[in-house]
């Protein structure tokens, strides 16, 4: 390591400077009241200051103290997955309907694991879609087309 | 209503045959996500409250308590067999009852842990159903300042009894509290951070943001080294304790009860704290402090007695005040207002049968644990052996499917993806994720409570210092934070959690 810093310290204070600035500059839109009747604005200002003055001091606790361990091996293939899933799940649930996204959902987040192979992710896809389908649709009544409009050139 | 009255209304409710069935559900699937990897409580009720939505108020809350308190059991189970705590609070039960396992006492372990939490379940049942009533009567005195600081004295007592350091605690419940300011501003109406989109008007979706942080996250953050985990004993023979095994846990048990039942009231892991404070107690107190770590059965009864009772009376302050004591009740908040009932001192007067019918429920999930774990738990031994990389597409697709279902929102789906990212760098760069989500829930009631009691007080701060209740919760809270950096006390704060690695 060349730098004598703590790299997580550094990391998590920046993210914390970043949200408090943006609550602080985004909140400096709306009405800052007066301490009798607050605003709207009232709280998040403070907050956000108090937020970006937390972050500086957990970076700046981070001189001197490099971390302890070797940071893991980011996880790239999992976070593209699921997360990827998650954002194609909610961007087609309504369109595709539940069948057909429940089990691209499935396969894609069993190939983020490196220990599956496709064979296996497949078979873990179907049978997921068979348990949600149990679950969610039959025993709980929720309302979702099976096949949603985007395929309906197909049938009806 | 006295006591004897109130509890027979609570066993009417409990013993209905419908609510037996869903708090038998609810301690199964608890004790399973207690011993399955990587899926925790918080995640599990998180994700099964809007199936909750469909059944009436007290056949919800009653199962989603069972899940809470069979985590505790299935988690102390996977410490015995494979020296992995499922939870958090069963870490300290590793540390001796893997060593009776691997001596071939696995047995006797899993029967001290489910008698002695057996025990202090019943013993913290009882005094949930005695202290709650006068606690809540108390509580409706609370005006909006002493509400204003009961929060903050929750919020900072949590980071003091958290581990890790106390400067990222504290900004994670500043985070947690900004999260929640998210929506129409209660008293203009005025949009805050919704970016113009009408969906986020109501706020962030606090299931999408409890799935996001607790399940994603920690889906993220084991796909970093995929390893599969060893069943080491695979058969467990011979559950019954010997007379001198109960003789030995007789004490620890009492003592880890006692522990337990007053941890457990402080905000904040009450009943981590409470399984650590007891080992450490157990082993001071004992004639043979060397058997520690090498497989002391009081190591295993005590702890557990105590992290369970924790887990009863942690429903004290959120059954009388409406202020969660860690993030499964703060989980619980949301069920009640998903239920149409806000939580607090209210609910025992207006809702007598919900409230003693839950407390009753306890006992009886307490019971059904006992009977689930021990004849079964050559089950439980089986389902260690699933692998995860075909958990974890199941976690992801009910997270995914439960969310929708609540509001038919695809925002709150964007809201997952998002706090999971979020909450994996934050965990990554050493940030512990619980106070963000007690912030979160807190956050728009320490809001509406502070802004009230200023219009009261016309602007002048000085209100929450001049009525004694809210000065000396205030106090309180003072006191928790100083007593949290001080160094002598930190380091001893280290060394109890060092124990956890």
């Amino acid at each position: 390591m060349a730098l004598n810093v703590s790299k997580n310290d550094l990391a998590s204070g920046a993210m914390f400077i970043a949200f408090g600035a943006y609550f602080v500059l985004e909140s400096t839109r709306y009405e800052f009241g007066t301490p009798f009747r607050m605003g709207p604005g009232f709280m998040p200002v403070v907050l956000g200051a108090v937020l970006v003055a937390l972050g500086l001091a957990v970076a700046a606790k981070g001189f001197g103290k490099p971390d302890d361990e070797a940071p893991a091996p980011w996880p790239w293939r999992g976070i593209a997955l699921v997360l990827g899933t998650i954002v194609f799940f909610a961007a087609t649930i309504r369109g595709l309907g539940f069948i057909p996204v429940v089990l691209i959902s499935g396969f894609a987040t069993a190939m983020s694991s490196t220990r599956n192979s496709i064979l296996q992710a497949l078979v873990i896809a179907v049978g997921l879609c068979v348990l949600c389908y149990a679950i969610f649709v039959f025993g709980l009544g929720m309302l979702v087309p099976m096949f949603g409009p985007w395929l309906n050139f197909a049938g009806a | 209503m006295d006591l004897l009255s109130s509890l027979s209304l609570g066993f009417s409710v409990a013993l209905d045959p419908s609510n037996i069935l869903y708090c038998f559900l609810g301690v199964l699937l608890g004790t399973l996500v207690g011993v399955l990897p990587g899926i925790g409580p918080t995640a599990t009720i998180a994700m099964l409250l809007p199936i909750t939505f469909s059944l009436n108020a007290e056949t919800a809350l009653i199962m989603l308590a069972g899940i809470y308190y069979g985590a505790q059991y299935g988690g102390s189970t996977t410490a015995i067999l494979i020296n992995l705590p499922g939870e958090s609070s069963a870490a300290v039960t590793a540390i001796d009852g893997y060593q009776m396992a691997r001596k071939g006492r696995a047995g006797p372990a899993l029967a001290a842990a489910a008698l002695g939490s057996f025990f202090a379940g019943t013993v913290a049942t009882f005094l949930l159903a005695a202290f709650a009533p006068p606690l809540a009567r108390a509580a409706l005195n609370f005006g909006a300042p002493e509400y204003f600081s009961l929060i903050v004295l929750g919020l900072l007592v949590s980071i003091a009894l958290a581990h890790g350091s106390i400067l990222k605690a504290l900004a994670m419940i500043v985070l947690g509290l900004l999260l929640g300011m998210v929506g129409q501003d209660i008293y203009t109406g005025t949009p805050r951070f919704t970016f113009g989109l009408r969906e986020l008007f109501g706020g962030l979706n606090f299931v999408a943001v409890a799935v996001g942080i607790f399940g994603i996250a920690e889906i993220l953050r084991n796909l970093e080294n995929e390893r599969e985990r060893e069943v080491g004993v695979k058969e467990v023979k011979n559950l019954w304790l010997t007379r001198e095994d109960f003789r030995r846990i007789i004490a620890p048990v009492l003592r880890g009860t006692g522990i337990g039942s007053i941890l457990g009231v402080l905000p904040g892991g009450g009943h981590i704290l409470s399984s650590f404070a007891s080992y450490s107690a157990e082993k001071r107190l004992s004639k043979h402090p060397e058997e520690f770590g090498k497989g002391a059965i009081e190591g295993v009864a005590g702890p557990e007695s105590a992290n369970n009772a924790a887990a009863q009376t942690s429903f004290i302050p959120l059954m009388t005040l409406g202020i969660p004591a860690h993030p499964v009740m703060a989980l619980m908040i949301g069920a009640f207002i998903l239920q149409g009932i806000t939580p607090g001192p209210n609910v025992i007067n207006e809702q007598p049968a919900l409230f003693w019918g839950i407390i009753a429920s306890m006992w009886i999930g307490n019971l059904l644990l006992v009977i689930l774990n021990l004849p079964l738990v050559g089950l439980w031994v089986k389902m260690l052996s699933i692998p995860y990389r075909m958990l974890f597409p199941a976690i992801v697709l009910f997270a995914c499917i439960g969310t929708f279902s609540i509001n038919q929102n695809i925002y709150d789906i964007y809201a997952i993806a998002f706090f999971g990212i979020m909450g994996y760098l934050l965990i990554r760069f050493g940030c512990e994720p619980a106070p963000l989500l007690l912030g979160f829930v807190l956050g728009p009631l320490l809001e509406e409570h502070l802004r009230r009691a200023m219009i009261i007080s016309r602007g002048d701060p000085m209100i929450f210092i001049e009525r004694p209740i809210s000065a000396t919760l205030l106090a309180l809270a003072l006191a928790a934070v100083i007593l949290a950096v001080l160094p002598s006390i930190r380091k001893k704060r280290d060394e109890v959690f060092v124990e956890e690695d």
